[in-house]
């Protein structure tokens, strides 16, 4: 008889073991929020059709119907109102900046009342090595993701409508996704502060999201609004990323010093907010 | 016992020895096993509500350690504290020779945690909720895949693995949530109600799953207001009332030494329970009167029913049983745990 004939025809698997817990503990320190964040993007794979479907059917539909229709009627009559540039092109980073930041209002609204109130799924991660910060920055993470792979592929239906006659109109959908963030952080931060719901999302879509959409110089310049509305601009990140994704889009021309205002707007606000989304995490996680 | 169960006891046992815990001088369980969890003067007040007052007990590795207790009685509160998601206002605590207020993340990796609240990921399928919840230890998926498999034997849930969260009974959720804290292979599980709100079939399956983790050597801290379920699990516990310890001991020490080796209930209809006690003096050890029900403590719980009848009283109902928890309870409170 060989050798081999003596061995066993299997051999028994070694036992599973985990590594030790101060394995855990130190790569949960230093990989935490991509921990969580792998977490909600397998949450949103499950509707990941409609996350795809959104983002490309949305800006199909809004494109067309300003390009083919609404463009048609606004070139004829007023060409120079916007800038030289064709209404298209004109509202087509406006509505992928809208697009992200509605976006936004929806990612990080609902969802952070489902993990601390309805379903509590932030509390299962928190009996684990990760600590609360991490949570918040790991579903940050996962949401700024998604911001930029739909701004993606908005922007390439804008591209594909001949809407970016600019070679940097790519950076739209980075500024896009910083602009998500700036308007989507803070209200993160307000709805991890909230412990019942009585309709305050719904508030925030009517009278916040809304205004926002229609007064920041999303569908005419802003400077035509009145001035007794035109601050509604100016705290907007809506409009702060519209008019930043125009200088990229079709390089409208426009003073180096608001460019930089519109930068420092959006990254100010956007790190503010995550700022007190972590406090308000901490708070409510670890009293 | 299944396969995987086996491997599972057995990679429990390894771990439960190869565990590193600090040596307690407190520890008046057993001298010889290392005390794994120590807690000393530990209070816990919200605004002018004290939920912990001033509390100390050490739990021993291998130890199943209960806190019983009526709800609002800072059992949760203590849970909290000793997985390092509640800040203590006073005292001092050690899990693993550790503090979890400047360790958590070292602390809980330590840990399995069973939330008296399941916060299983609904939107994700059975066996994914193990997988992700392992990836937050910082588990590889050549590890995780093979040990979710072996959690939903364990938990008998094999059959359940691709089904969503939400397609599960209270008690498949429940055996899912206790599955998912072993991701990690924890030295020490803590419980939290762990079968509040389950029949009592559920219930018993979960004992069964528990107490095979028990022999396997993991230390198990458990609340619950259930006396039957204390007694099961239990090697030792706290009494907790209104944030204080009433009692310590084992089920059988705390009975033994705060109630009656039995116990005759004796029913006379809610009108007459409150005033027949004067027509029981001197019937047994002690009386204790409750809204529904007369109790009386007594050595020998079949000769107070004959003195009962003797007397000539003649209650609705009797029942003579052996003395449990929730007498010791009573006694040491003057309520019951359901109150």
């Amino acid at each position: 008889m060989t050798d081999s004939a003596n061995k066993p025809l299997t051999t028994a698997a070694p036992p599973l073991r985990a590594h030790s817990p101060e394995v855990s503990a130190a790569r949960a320190r230093r990989w935490g929020s991509f921990f969580y964040a792998e977490q909600v993007l397998r949450v949103m794979r499950n509707y990941g059709w409609s996350v795809i479907l959104y983002s490309v059917g949305q800006p199909v539909a809004y494109l067309f119907a300003m390009g083919v229709g609404l463009a048609s009627l606004v070139d004829a009559n007023s060409e120079a109102a916007f800038g030289g540039v064709s209404y298209l092109e004109f509202v087509a980073p406006a509505l992928l900046v809208s697009a992200a930041v509605m976006t936004a209002s929806g990612e990080f609204s609902y969802p952070i009342m489902d993990g601390f109130k309805w379903r509590r799924v932030f509390y299962g991660p928190h009996a684990s090595p990760l600590i609360p910060q991490q949570i918040a920055s790991g579903h940050i993470m996962a949401s700024t993701l998604r911001f930029l792979l739909q701004s993606v592929v908005y922007f390439l239906v804008v591209a594909m409508f001949g809407a970016s006659p600019s070679p940097w109109g790519w950076v739209s959908a980075i500024v896009a996704t910083v602009a998500a963030l700036s308007f989507g952080l803070p209200l993160m931060a307000y709805a991890a502060s909230i412990k019942q719901d009585k309709g305050q999302f719904a508030l925030v879509q009517r009278f916040i999201v809304m205004p926002l959409f229609l007064f920041s110089g999303t569908f005419f310049p802003l400077d035509s609004l009145p001035l007794a509305v035109r601050w509604i601009g100016w705290i907007s990140p809506v409009w702060h990323g519209t008019e930043l994704g125009r200088v990229f889009t079709y390089g409208m021309d426009q003073s180096p010093v608001l460019t930089i205002i519109h930068v420092v707007f959006l990254v100010a606000t956007a790190t503010g907010g995550w700022v007190l989304v972590r406090r308000q995490f901490v708070k409510r996680m670890g009293s | 016992m299944s396969v995987g169960a086996t491997s599972l006891l057995r990679v429990h046992n390894e771990a439960t020895r190869s565990a590193t815990p600090t040596e307690s001088s407190q520890t008046s369980f057993d001298m010889n096993r290392p005390t794994v969890i120590s807690a000393q003067n530990l209070t816990k007040t919200y605004g002018d509500l004290t939920a912990v007052d001033n509390i100390s007990f050490d739990v021993p590795a291998g130890e199943s350690f209960g806190l019983l207790g009526p709800n609002g009685a800072g059992k949760s509160t203590t849970m909290k504290m000793i997985g390092g998601v509640s800040q203590r206002t006073s005292g001092s605590l050690a899990i693993m020779g550790l503090d979890p207020e400047s360790h958590g993340p070292e602390v809980r990796a330590h840990l399995g945690v069973v939330p008296q609240q399941d916060n299983l990921d609904e939107e994700l399928k059975v066996r994914e909720n193990l997988i992700v919840y392992g990836r937050y230890f910082g588990l590889p998926m050549s590890y995780l895949k093979p040990k979710a498999d072996e959690l939903l034997e364990f938990a008998q849930l094999t059959d359940k693995a691709n089904s969503k969260v939400d397609a599960l009974s209270g008690g498949m959720k429940r055996r899912l949530t206790i599955a998912r804290s072993l991701i990690n292979e924890p030295r020490i599980l803590l419980l939290d109600e762990p079968t509040t709100g389950l029949d009592p079939q559920a219930r018993h399956i979960l004992w069964d799953r528990l107490f095979r983790l028990k022999e396997s050597g993991v230390t198990l801290i458990l609340t619950t207001h259930y006396m039957d379920e204390a007694e099961q699990l239990c090697d030792r516990l706290i009494v907790v009332d209104k944030g204080k310890i009433m009692a310590e001991g084992s089920p059988a020490t705390l009975i033994r030494e705060h109630s009656s080796r039995e116990v005759l209930e004796l029913r006379f209809g809610s009108e007459r329970n409150a005033t027949i006690g004067v027509e029981l003096q001197g019937i047994g050890e002690r009386l204790e009167t409750l809204p529904d029900r007369v109790l009386i403590y007594a050595h020998d719980g079949e000769a107070a029913l004959e003195q009962v009848t003797a007397r000539g009283l003649r209650p609705m109902t009797s029942l003579v049983r052996r003395s449990s928890l929730e007498d010791v309870f009573l006694r040491l409170t003057g309520r019951s745990l359901v109150d």
